[in-house]
């Protein structure tokens, strides 16, 4: 196998590690950005309705009231010196987006515009504030684009369409670099690196219907379980509200945010009802929540009443196209609405996964030893998505996704940049490594497996539906994880039906395929292990969030090991936030 | 959601550099009633699943929004997946965008694509330090740029394009120069002139021929024509 050295490589090219990538290409050190998609078609790409912090161009906004809201949206399980360290970079951090070149739409007087938000409100829980930076409905898109631009001006060093497959590590429980694959020509090198962050982004792919792209599939988790670490609060799943359909491409909260609200089959603004205060721009998981239970009371839109109708006619033609052009324009293709004339069919789909790798708020990896205690792993940092810091706790607020991103992005290329020069970097590596990496890459290559991978990944995204969807119970979560079980067993066996080197999508399919099903197991574990209801995580059997025995972190590794971490509450600059129940908090 | 049922045909052009065979058709069979979702991603996602995993092509989003699976579609460059199964005649010709060398199957090599990209410089480039806050600009100046940053760079307008075909080399092509217009639009930009300079050569913006392709094909509705039109107007102004 050949190898290359670098001082740092980053794995996955969205918002998170195009933001690190671009801390690092000023300094001058070996860089490299290994992504399985050329950067623009990563799935930052796909967010729309902005990115939040209190810039208080609209209403007066301060950081300390989002981090309220970010803390009382995460039900109590978001990290609290992390959500304050967020809060606080988020103005600093969306400047300097804009002056990268990101096109935020405008207000009058020049400013960046701001558009309201589910749960975002003022001064602590009050009226619903406007704190999400926008361009237009287009926002991921927007910042994808201008860090990939300023990334071509800084002369990153790319590897577009170069699959990561596993972490090496060296002897001391530090990582070594990692082994990825060219897609293109097949062939394999080892990335020897001092440092290796991951930025790889969310797994929804393991749900029937979801918001994420084909290419969400979690590989930074997988790595990270084979390489025996942990993964944190994998049970926390994200449903966005507003799903088209029977399709599951997303409609922005944005959308409710200029004043767009939700109707069922009897053309009533049912979230008066659920939620008297907020209504339709309470946080998702109540909105979603209040969906299923309108839809199962039979009060469903449609011949089928299996869906209900989010309504903006009455904004107008002329700000729906100047707001709100891409989403009119998926509704067009996708539902064959248009929103100017028709309510859009919708429906919760699985959007964001709020668990994810354990970091500190320097984006450094965390585990436990053998008696509890928590390490750093050396050499590893995870940012974006594939993270949890835990900024969102159990359930994330709209528009935290992208400034998760830029501040953990930016946080890792800092700690990063100065451990460089500091001259961390093991450049040891254990030979054995590769040799694991090349017996699991060589598993499917026997003529005898049989089982088709095709359906194994129908199988596993309908189960994850259908017993881990946005409510939950024991009596379908037992069988469900059994049966989760029993298909990570028969992927084992799975037959590669393309054996070829060139651009093998069956080969990557089944790479991805693998690190789902690790991801599903690691929720279904989690999910029935945590016997309350919090946030995203919501069951009949337990209806009421149980503080007393479950606030704090799960952890799950791949050989059985569960454990739990504090949940922090010791901000540095404000005093820590009480726990309260989330609906009188408002 | 779902189709009704129609078998069509899809004729996908295989090829496969391992197998040393030239190029050819292939013709799979479908009724689209088995296919889950209404575009025609949906559809090759199924032929790929059920009747031939070699069959390749790449996609990402599933919704328009990053630019990964264009191709050429009864003649016609597009995005499978928002092309509708339903707009679609029963017989299905699928080439992989023509300009670029290709990989395999409807898999072409973008780096031709993404090198002229980066020749215009495509990131904002402001020669004053930046405030505090962040650097105004009204929403008029601000509407400038819309039909402009949308682009997702799929590659479309490009591969349509006769004067890209004969000149891949030195012509930017439709998505490049859409990419250097949408700087020269933005107020927050000061580097217009180098920018209109650098284009000013025979090749880099004026083999286009105004043929129009690009804005025919574009899957996003944007108008590279115009941007290349208002380039060359604004080097007129600039020599005035």
């Amino acid at each position: 196998m050949n190898q290359i050295q670098f001082d740092a490589v980053i794995v996955g090219a969205g918002g998170a590690g195009l933001r690190a990538a671009l801390q690092l290409a000023q300094s001058n050190y070996k860089v490299a950005v290994i992504s399985k998609v050329y950067p623009t078609r990563s799935h930052t790409v796909s967010a729309q309705g902005g990115i939040a912090a209190s810039l208080g161009n609209v209403v007066e906004d301060h950081w300390e009231w989002h981090m309220y809201d970010t803390i009382n949206g995460s039900d109590y399980l978001g990290d609290q010196e992390a959500i304050e360290y967020m809060c606080r970079e988020a103005p600093a951090s969306v400047i300097e987006l804009e002056h990268m070149g990101l096109p935020f739409s405008r207000l009058d007087n020049g400013k960046i515009y701001q558009r309201a938000f589910g749960g975002h409100t003022q001064n602590y829980g009050g009226e619903p504030t406007r704190r999400t930076c926008s361009a237009a409905d287009r926002t991921g898109h927007a910042m994808v684009h201008t860090l990939f631009q300023k990334n071509i001006e800084a002369k990153t060093h790319f590897y577009s369409e170069w699959y990561a497959i596993d972490l090496v590590k060296n002897n001391q429980g530090g990582v070594a670099g990692l082994v990825a694959m060219s897609i293109e020509t097949g062939e394999l090198v080892f990335f020897k690196s001092r440092a290796t962050i991951l930025a790889t982004g969310g797994a929804g792919r393991i749900y029937a219907t979801t918001s994420n792209a084909y290419i969400n599939t979690g590989d930074g988790l997988g790595m990270v379980l084979r390489a025996g670490l942990p993964l944190e609060d994998m049970e926390f799943w994200q449903f966005h509200p507003t799903g088209i359909a029977g399709v599951g491409c997303l409609i922005t909260e944005g959308v409710r945010g200029e004043g767009g609200y939700l109707l069922n089959g009897k053309g009533e603004r049912f979230m008066e009802r659920y939620s008297p205060h907020l209504k339709d721009l309470d946080c998702r998981d109540v909105v979603a929540r209040s969906m299923v239970m309108e839809i199962l009371a039979g009060n469903g839109a449609g011949p089928d009443k299996d869906h209900v109708l989010l309504k903006i006619d009455h904004m107008g033609a002329d700000l729906i196209r100047q707001r709100l052009p891409g989403i009119r324009e998926l509704s067009l293709t996708f539902a064959n609405i248009d929103p100017i004339k028709d309510p859009i069919p919708v429906m919760p789909t699985c959007h964001y996964m709020m668990g994810g790798i354990p970091t500190n708020i320097n984006a450094q990896v965390l585990t436990q030893d053998n008696e509890g205690r928590e390490r750093i792993v050396p050499g590893l940092y995870a940012a974006g998505e594939c993270a949890c810091v835990s900024v969102h706790g159990a359930n994330r607020l709209g528009t935290n996704s992208l400034l998760d991103l830029i501040v953990f992005g930016r946080a890792a290329g800092l700690h990063l940049e100065k451990a460089l020069r500091e001259g961390i970097g093991d450049t040891s590596y254990d030979p054995e490594e590769l040799d694991r990496i090349n017996a699991r890459l060589g598993r499917w290559e026997s003529s005898n497996n049989t089982e088709d991978p095709a359906i194994i990944r129908r199988e596993m995204r309908e189960t994850m539906q259908n017993s881990f969807g946005v409510f939950r119970d024991q009596k379908y979560m037992e069988p469900g994880l059994k049966k989760l079980q029993e298909l990570a067993q028969r992927l084992q066996h799975a037959q590669l039906k393309d054996k070829s080197k060139v651009f093998n999508t069956t080969r990557i399919e089944m790479l991805e395929l693998d690190n789902l099903m690790d991801i599903a197991v690691a929720t279904a574990v989690c999910a029935n292990e945590r016997k309350e209801s919090r946030g995203a995580h919501s069951r009949y059997d337990y209806p009421e969030r149980d503080d007393k025995n479950f606030l704090n972190h799960s952890l799950y590794f791949q050989d059985g090991r569960l454990g739990t971490r504090p949940v922090n509450q010791t901000p540095k600059y404000v005093p820590p936030f009480r726990l309260k129940d989330r609906e009188e908090s408002l | 959601m779902s189709n009704q049922s129609r078998v069509m045909t899809f004729s996908i052009c295989r090829f496969d550099p391992e197998n040393g065979k030239p190029r050819f058709m292939q013709n799979f069979e479908l009724d689209i009633a088995k296919v889950k979702g209404t575009m025609l991603l949906s559809a090759l996602e199924l032929i790929k699943e059920t009747q031939d995993p070699t069959l390749s092509f790449r996609r990402s989003c599933g919704e328009g929004v990053c630019g990964s699976d264009g191709m050429n579609i009864n003649g016609r460059n597009g995005l499978a997946c928002i092309t509708k199964l339903h707009d679609l005649p029963e017989r299905v010709i699928l080439q992989p965008l023509s300009g670029f060398p290709i990989i395999r199957d409807l898999i072409v090599d973008m780096t031709p694509f993404f090198t002229q990209y980066e020749k215009v410089k495509p990131y904002l480039q402001n020669n004053t330090p930046p405030p505090a806050t962040e650097r105004l600009q009204s929403p008029e100046e601000r509407a400038k740029l819309d039909g402009l940053y949308e682009c997702i760079l799929c590659a479309c307008c490009t591969s349509a394009c006769p004067s890209y075909w004969w000149n891949p080399d030195k012509f930017i092509g439709p998505a490049g120069l859409l990419g250097a217009y949408r700087f020269i639009a933005d107020s927050r930009d000061t580097e217009t002139p180098a920018r209109l300079e650098a284009l000013k050569d025979p090749y880099s913006a004026f083999r286009c021929r105004t043929i129009m392709n690009c804005a025919d094909v574009c899957p996003k509705g944007l108008n590279p024509a115009e941007a290349i039109a208002k380039i060359r107007r604004e080097m007129l102004h600039q020599t005035e």
